[in-house]
């Protein structure tokens, strides 16, 4: 036996099944991976170890190392590796996997599994790791044999990339990994997978319509999201341009931010449940709406029955189990958003008929009068720093330095307000929990992104219990010298949770006070990273310009009122004409009604 | 407006896409009134799934487009939506009994063109395929006769005339 094993690993053609999963990974041109090292992927720690062409990143949790691949694709457009070990090493890997599949993240997980001989005999770190993520993942494979390898991993890079993206996990046997096969280089891109063929082009006859629709439009509005993102940086430059071709209104999603850029005067922010008023009452009110891959979530529609009730409706997706999933549409177009901007663009201006000029006009008035309530006005008064303020400050504190900036958060009312006070110019440099809002996701996204990008600023605007939750990855911060900056809004309260509490449960603000929090500088010297402390408004600035100005890891705590809350909103079960706009309109709240309070 | 739907899907035979599948349906809420699978090719590389589902037009469009979007599924065909077709279901139904109703029994299963396939002195075995309502009235009708088990592999069903479904 060994010595037939001996004999079949000196063949040229045969390596151990370890050797190729590498060389498959290189051949998909990954650069590198993040992992954590454990009994059943050995093999493939100790092929790592004997080259030079892949970068393991250790990361200190499994999940950190999902958010850190996922921040590293978000950031790049790149398919983001994980390398992790069986059992609870895959059970870790769970909440990263699903985070990324709702927010579609290429992402290629490799899980090791107890031998094939083993499987289904409750064996040491043995966890049914297709069972449990079969629903966690766009495919996922369990590969029993060596010679499978190759082709299930090319493919599963192609499956995590296309159509729309996620994440696939395939799973390895330890035996599969030691035993030798032949390598098999990835397929030729024009061979077609044998099923699965996402359109990529629109119809034509379908754009001809939207183009139609929209040029006979009195109040039309683009509504894009994170398709846009995915689709890669061209499309956010198509998407550019047709607004600005049209002269319409653009608002983005939480995922789609940086598609359109911020500063520019078409711009009507973010819309949904903390969404711009302007952008929400221009959805409302709209009698043409040009969906460019969004998928009409909850948090941005409201109450469903009460959406955008007076418009006609465009939707294009990639996905086509997106379109009419929620919102009934009356154009459906099945593609790319670069190919559907690129075709709208062409359709646009072949399409003889004149736009509605006078029409948008008044409808450029109407929403000049909603923008003219400054619904995202704070008044900073007094030594305590208001939470917009800090990251009003962050803002264009960073914007002087000119570098490029990736920002990242972590869930709760921190990230609301980053999307609401951090303008973006340019799309990859947002990375958030939009699908999943996943607390712990803000620090290893950061991480995976710094990595992409050694000479960006990337800062994690967190809250103080989200960083928590994900904390022992300064340690890996520390060990590559990854100089990610961590904005803590310390409101010393799970601020969005007892927003709601404030709103829904008359006040009793159970379980969501932060007690018995870590000393945040102490706990970065600990990290061997820079710690800052802002305590007033006028420490803010210096803060975050030491933190800017170090080049190593930073926490800054940056002490914030207690019990502001993110306005606008829209409360779960109302419409986008219902929003309560400030703390003065709140007790208005008092009307949500039972059917809304059911509504997470 | 809720609808029945027969859905035929073309899948690879391989290891987990029957669960693929059923979770799709359990997950996102579907309902499902009978579901069959079976190698299909010669190579049994092929399997076909044949669902019956019932839910409103905007429910039977999403989970047409959720089973396409499964990687290892190459075809999905409403065949309620597409046209005319056939629909069969295998059921074998066992009556017990003496007698009387034992003679009655047999009569009509012969009206229904059950076949006995098996038979003791007090008992019948009988085979039958058809349509679910057949199926569902012959079980009716031997109720008070001694029925006593029934078991149905949920319908299998095909486009008439010309139209098919490959890979
Ligand atoms: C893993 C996880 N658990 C629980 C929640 C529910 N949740 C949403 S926001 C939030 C509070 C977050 O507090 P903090 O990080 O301090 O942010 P703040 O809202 O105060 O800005 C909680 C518990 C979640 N989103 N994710
Ligand atoms: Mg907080």
């Amino acid at each position: 036996m060994s010595a037939t094993h001996h004999e079949a690993s000196t063949q040229p053609d045969l390596r151990p099944g370890a050797e190729i999963v590498l060389r498959a990974l290189k051949d998909q041109g990954v650069e590198v991976i993040f992992g954590y090292p454990g009994g059943a992927v050995l093999p493939i720690y100790d092929a790592l170890y004997q080259q030079n062409a892949i970068r393991h990143i250790l990361v200190r949790h499994e999940q950190a190392a999902v958010h850190a691949a996922e921040g590293y694709a978000r950031s790049t457009g790149k398919v983001g590796v994980v390398l992790v070990t069986s059992g609870p090493g895959a059970t870790n890997a769970v909440t990263g996997l699903v985070d990324a599949l709702m927010d579609s993240i290429p992402i290629v997980c490799l899980t090791g599994q107890v031998p094939t001989h083993l499987i289904g005999n409750d064996a040491f770190q043995e966890a049914d790791t297709t069972g449990i993520t079969r629903p966690a993942t766009k495919h996922n494979y369990l590969v029993k044999r060596s010679e499978d390898l190759a082709r299930v991993i090319h493919e599963a890079f192609y499956v995590a990339r296309s159509g729309r993206p996620g994440p696939v996990l395939i799973d390895l046997p330890k035996d599969i990994l030691i035993k030798p096969a032949p390598y098999m280089e990835p397929p030729p891109p024009e061979v077609p997978h044998r099923s699965y063929r996402p359109q990529i082009v629109p119809d034509r006859e379908q754009i001809r319509r939207a183009v139609q629709l929209l040029k006979a439009a009195r109040r039309p509005i683009v509504y894009s999201g994170g398709g846009v993102i995915n689709s890669g940086p061209q499309a956010s430059e198509l998407l550019t341009e047709f607004v600005r071709l049209t002269g319409f209104p653009c608002t983005n999603t939480l995922m789609g931010l940086g598609a359109f850029p911020a500063s520019d005067p078409q711009f009507l922010g973010m819309l949904g449940m903390h969404g711009t008023y302007e952008a929400n009452m221009a959805m409302w009110q709209c009698d043409v709406m040009f969906n460019i891959g969004a998928r009409f979530d909850d948090r941005v529609t409201g109450r469903l029955d009460a959406f955008s009730p007076h418009s006609r409706k465009i939707h294009a997706d990639i996905d086509p189990s997106s379109i009419n999933k929620n919102v009934k549409v009356d154009v459906p177009i099945v593609g790319d958003a670069k190919h559907v901007l690129a075709a709208m663009i062409e359709a646009w201006r072949e399409d003889p008929t004149p736009p509605q000029k006078e029409a948008l006009v008044s409808w450029w008035r109407q929403i000049d009068e909603w923008r003219s309530i400054r619904c995202l006005a704070y008044r900073q008064e007094g030594p305590i720093i208001k939470p917009q303020h800090a990251v009003k400050r962050l803002f264009e504190i960073t914007r002087e330095t000119g570098r490029d900036v990736i920002i990242s958060t972590e869930v709760g009312q921190h990230q609301m307000w980053a999307a609401q006070y951090f303008g973006f110019e340019k799309p990859n440099r947002w990375l958030t929990s939009g699908g999943l809002g996943t607390m712990g996701y803000g620090l290893p996204a950061a991480m995976g992104a710094q990595i992409a990008h050694p000479h960006a600023l990337c800062i994690d605007v967190a809250g103080e219990a989200s960083i928590l939750m994900n904390i022992q990855e300064m340690s890996t911060l520390a060990q590559y010298r990854l100089p990610v900056k961590v904005f803590i809004l310390n409101n010393e309260y799970m601020g969005m949770v007892r927003q709601w509490q404030e709103l829904l449960h008359g006040g009793r603000y159970s379980e969501s006070y932060s007690a018995a929090l870590p000393d945040f500088v102490k706990l970065a010297e600990s990290f061997h990273a820079k710690g800052l402390r802002a305590r007033t408004v006028d420490q803010l600035d210096d803060v975050i310009r030491e933190m800017i100005a170090h080049d190593g890891p930073v926490i800054a705590d940056i002490c914030v009122a207690k019990e502001e809350n993110c306005f606008p909103m829209i409360p779960s079960g109302a419409a986008h004409n219902e929003m309560i706009l400030g703390p003065d309109q709140e007790k208005n709240a008092a009307a949500v009604t039972d059917e809304g309070k059911v509504l997470v | 407006m809720q609808r029945v739907a027969t859905i035929a899907v073309l899948v690879d035979n391989e290891a987990g896409v029957l669960a693929r599948v059923i979770g799709l349906f359990s997950g996102r809420g579907y309902n499902i009134d009978s579901l069959t699978v079976a190698p299909v090719d010669e190579s049994g590389k092929l399997s076909r799934i044949t669902v019956v589902t019932s839910g409103t037009d905007m429910v039977i469009e999403q989970i047409k487009a959720q089973l396409d979007r499964l990687v290892p599924v190459h075809k999905v065909s409403d065949l309620t939506l597409e046209g005319p077709h056939v629909t069969r279901e295998l059921a074998l139904i066992k009556v017990i009994g003496r007698g009387e109703n034992r003679v009655e029994a047999l009569r009509l299963a012969d009206a229904f063109r059950a076949r006995v396939v098996d038979a003791t002195t007090e008992s019948f075995v009988f085979e039958m395929t058809g349509n679910a309502e057949k199926i569902d009235a012959f079980c009716a009708l031997m109720k008070p006769l001694g029925l006593t088990e029934v078991c149905r592999t949920g319908a299998v069903a095909m486009a008439r005339g010309t139209r098919h479904m490959s890979a």
